[in-house]
């Protein structure tokens, strides 16, 4: 295909000198050649391997559980099981960023008690001299299951007859959508498998369909999809004389790591050391943990450091997925095409304990939208799968491929380009959204503009079979706590200390922010990321917040230094620090032109004129900003084989600024990727036991770069007032429209709405032959 | 005086009413004048053992989450929302 247009165009409104800028990453030389160090990297005098027996059934009651063969291995030191992990009250807390844990299903996620919840739910784990003597010491273990039958899809997990994946599980619905709760052993009441159900409303929805000439209403299902991350969980653990603990794993936050580890092993927080190592790929997924408390649990028990990796198989069997979800939306709009009501009701599956995405899919549904009646409700429930955990957008890719499959219905039937209707409806500041809130300031208007004008959004579609479509996605993004320390070398450099975990590029894009203020080039900024005794608490890398509030932190770090900068040369010159400025790295007198110090020769005179110069800063900086993105794909359908193809993709996002846009860039790229691969490969293949039947990469399908076209990206700039250089967060959005702008495109390609993923070859020809009314 | 947008889940207590006029200028004179008037609200929105908001639940003030909850400030035009916190992936 031949280029008419310049690919990848960053829409620039403001320009700097380092922000904005595309230097090599700090950290990228070490990853290409193995230098640098991952969570199983680790080596230590004296290391055990801990390996771990799960669950083969999906739901199961432990009758009888004996270690004591295992424990007579040779070479075995210790074994485990989840009553050497403390089980705190069953009440949530707040982990910041949105986050929140209840540790009582925490504890009983990382190790099973009394009932085996999903396949491959922890049972015991073992820590011998070397894996293979694990490996052995994990047959001798005598576990007798009374196997029951397995709850493994929400509707049937709904039914007042189901069976009940918790007894005595409570349903928490109240505003306070908190995993849910345990009955009090008193209560009468039978548990549920609802943990959680909550709405929201705006305006009247009955009149709003009144007022509507044309209504569309579309049901779609998802299945549970993998992160699909390449480096496995692990996790290090040894404890010192003193009682103090260090960890070793990658995480996306390892503030979590230890807080969670503490708790679990039921020692104070400070007694508790996570040290990061560089992360082979989160998605959300390492927001939370496995390894960590089970190394630390046969550590404590061996006296002796343990190490604990997860195969491939186990990721997939016993880390979180994202959520199967039933979803309905139903839309009003006039003839012209104004949106006059919105009613949508979202189910998703929490996995074994509760706490699905939900609140993010029924809060983002509507959220690209000015929609003046809605109703909105959402429904948690527990079944004997994985526990889920977050991926980019937890919740809005599910919620956007029935909304924006609605929307494409909508415009059809109402003759309406499709991306001129979402510009008669598109929020801008100040909508109220249908969850209460006014919008703040957002770029969803220049977006839709911009996909517009693309040429791609006009070329011809040449070939067969062959079809366009567009959606649109909405993601809040996130903020919280993080902290900065930022230390002038006597060259002239500066080592900047953070507490974020660097998962896709924020060593860069939070050192050109410091480069920026100090007026200094980006390479004599050295990043480093702290462990928890060397930084302020920094809260999890998560919800694109990296760039905007550690962003911040070392924004304000460096302002530190700015101010000692000018006290040190108004000290040097003998004149009053007012008659002093710094401007592009250089101090100097505001009349006296003769009186200039460069940032580095100031920082050689830094000790004799008052002591090291140390910058730092603790924030907690509100209004990250929303971001959107809308997607335009063109497929190629197969129709024999029901194969699709995506022969062409852009995507166009507001990015508020490109720190560094060559890593936005791969944001986008990446959750695009992601984004095909959930809608036309990816699913946990479940029997009716509830085993899944693909757990390797062989038979979990995942795009790769043969499958796909060049994503070309299109970065809009609509600044966000909440920060100095405008920043929104970026990783996750990008992942919301694929689903929807692909499903949109099948449609436009061969006339058939799909309306559950995967859209895979089968999936194709069993829709076409229903179109066709052909013979199977 | 601040509106406070009364979750669905909670106009039992209100009486239906969607949105009410509390007098104050921080989310915790907030939460504490709301129970004066709805008995009950606060023990929805108050967790007494951290001194903080419920956990998951984040509070919305003029369109922006809050980062100080209790402690932020309000406005007398000010526009307070009581919302699901979302965690990002």
């Amino acid at each position: 295909m031949t280029l008419d247009y310049k690919p990848n165009l960053v829409l620039s409104t403001q320009e700097f000198n380092v922000v904005g800028t595309r230097p090599v990453r700090p950290d990228g030389a070490d990853k290409v050649t193995g230098k640098a160090r991952y969570s199983a990297d680790i080596t230590l005098p004296g290391l055990l391997q801990g390996k771990v027996l799960r669950s083969p059934h999906a739901h199961a009651r432990i009758k009888k559980l004996d270690v004591s063969r295992a424990a007579a291995y040779p070479g075995v030191r210790a074994v485990v099981t989840g009553y050497d992990f403390q089980e705190p009250a069953g009440r949530a807390s707040d982990l910041t960023e949105g986050a929140m844990v209840n540790y009582k299903f925490l504890s009983n996620n990382v190790m099973a008690k009394d009932k085996a919840l999903y396949k491959g739910h922890a049972i015991a784990a073992v820590a011998a001299a070397n894996a293979h003597a694990a490996e052995q010491a994990l047959n001798l273990i005598d576990v007798e299951y009374e196997v029951l039958p397995p709850v493994l899809h929400a509707k049937e997990a709904m039914q007042d007859d189901s069976a009940l994946v918790h007894e005595r599980l409570a349903a928490m619905s109240t505003a306070a959508i908190r995993a849910g709760g345990i009955l009090d052993d008193d209560d009468p009441r039978r548990g549920t498998n609802i943990a959680n159900h909550f709405e929201f409303r705006l305006g009247d929805l009955e009149q709003g369909f009144n007022d509507a000439d044309i209504i569309v209403e579309n049901e779609t299902s998802t299945v549970a999809v993998h992160q699909g991350y390449i480096e496995p969980h692990s996790g290090t653990a040894m404890w010192h004389e003193d009682g103090a603990l260090t960890v070793w794993s990658s995480s996306q936050g390892h503030f979590t790591v230890r807080d969670y580890t503490a708790r679990l092993m039921g020692v104070p927080v400070s007694s508790v050391k996570a040290i990061p190592m560089e992360i082979g790929g989160g998605f959300g997924a390492k927001l939370t943990m496995y390894c960590e408390p089970v190394a630390a649990a046969l550590a404590r028990k061996s006296g002796a450091p343990v190490k604990v990796t997860m195969n491939r198989t186990e990721v997939f069997e016993a880390t979180g997925p994202t959520s199967g979800t039933e979803i309905t939306v139903k839309l009003g709009a006039t003839k012209d095409g104004r949106l006059t009501a919105a009613e949508c009701h979202l189910v998703f599956e929490a996995g074994a304990f509760p706490g699905s995405p939900v609140p993010g899919g029924a809060q983002c549904i509507t959220g690209a939208y000015d929609i003046p009646n809605a109703y909105i409700e959402g429904y948690d429930i527990v079944v004997n799968r994985p526990k889920t955990a977050a991926y980019r957008a937890p919740g809005s890719p599910a919620a956007a491929f029935c909304f924006e499959t609605a929307m494409d219905e909508l415009a059809e039937k109402l003759g309406l380009d499709p991306i001129d209707l979402r510009l008669l409806n598109s929020s801008r500041e100040g909508t109220r959204r249908a969850t209460g809130p006014l919008m703040p300031k957002v770029g969803f208007i220049e977006v839709l503009e911009a996909a517009k004008a693309h040429p791609h959004y006009t070329a011809p579609k040449d070939g067969k079979a062959r079809g366009r479509g567009v959606a649109s996605g909405f993601w809040g993004n996130n903020t919280g706590p993080s902290a900065a320390v930022a230390t002038v070398t006597p060259d002239g450099c500066v080592n900047l200390a953070e507490g974020s975990p660097d998962i896709g590029g924020t060593r860069a894009s939070v050192s050109q922010q410091l480069a920026e203020v100090l007026g200094i080039p980006i390479e004599d900024v050295h990043p480093q990321i702290m462990d928890t005794d060397s930084i302020g608490f920094t809260s999890n890398t998560g919800g694109s917040g990296v760039t905007f509030k550690t962003g911040i932190a070392a924004y304000t770090a460096a302002h530190d230094i700015r101010q000692q900068m000018i006290e040190r040369a108004a000290k040097i010159w003998d004149v009053d620090v007012a008659d002093v400025t710094y401007e592009d790295g250089v101090v100097q007198h505001k009349s006296d032109t003769e009186l200039r110090l460069t940032f580095k020769q100031l920082a050689a005179r830094q000790v004799p004129t008052g002591g090291p110069i140390v910058g730092s800063a603790g924030v907690n900086p509100p209004g990250a900003g929303p971001a959107i993105a809308t997607h335009i794909v063109d497929v190629e359908v197969d129709v024999d084989t029901g194969k699709v193809e995506v022969v062409r993709y852009t995507a166009l996002q507001d990015a508020g600024k490109a720190i560094h846009p060559s890593y936005v860039e791969g944001q986008i790229q990446g959750g695009v990727v992601q984004g095909i691969g959930w809608a036309l490969n990816e699913e946990y293949f479940v029997n009716d036991a509830g085993q899944m039947m693909n757990s390797s990469f062989l038979d979990y399908r995942m795009p790769v770069s043969l499958d796909l076209p060049m994503i070309d990206t299109v970065v809009v700039e609509v600044a966000n007032p909440n920060h100095p250089y405008g920043v929104r967060g970026v990783g996750e959005v990008c992942i919301v429209p694929p689903m929807a702008a692909i499903a949109n495109a099948i449609y436009d390609a061969i006339g058939v709405r799909l309306t559950s993923l995967p859209m895979n070859p089968g999936a194709v020809l069993e829709a076409l032959w229903e179109k066709n009314g052909a013979d199977k | 005086m601040a509106e406070v947008w009364i979750p669905p889940q909670m106009q039992d207590i209100t009486g239906g009413l969607e949105r009410v006029q509390v007098p104050g200028a921080t989310v915790r004179q907030l939460v504490n004048n709301i129970d004066q008037q709805f008995p009950g609200l606060k023990a929805l929105l108050y967790d007494d053992e951290e001194d903080d908001i419920m956990p998951g639940l984040a509070v919305i003030v003029d369109g922006e989450a809050s980062q100080l909850g209790l402690l932020e400030r309000v406005a007398e035009t000010s526009e307070v929302h009581f919302l699901p916190a979302i965690g990002g992936g």
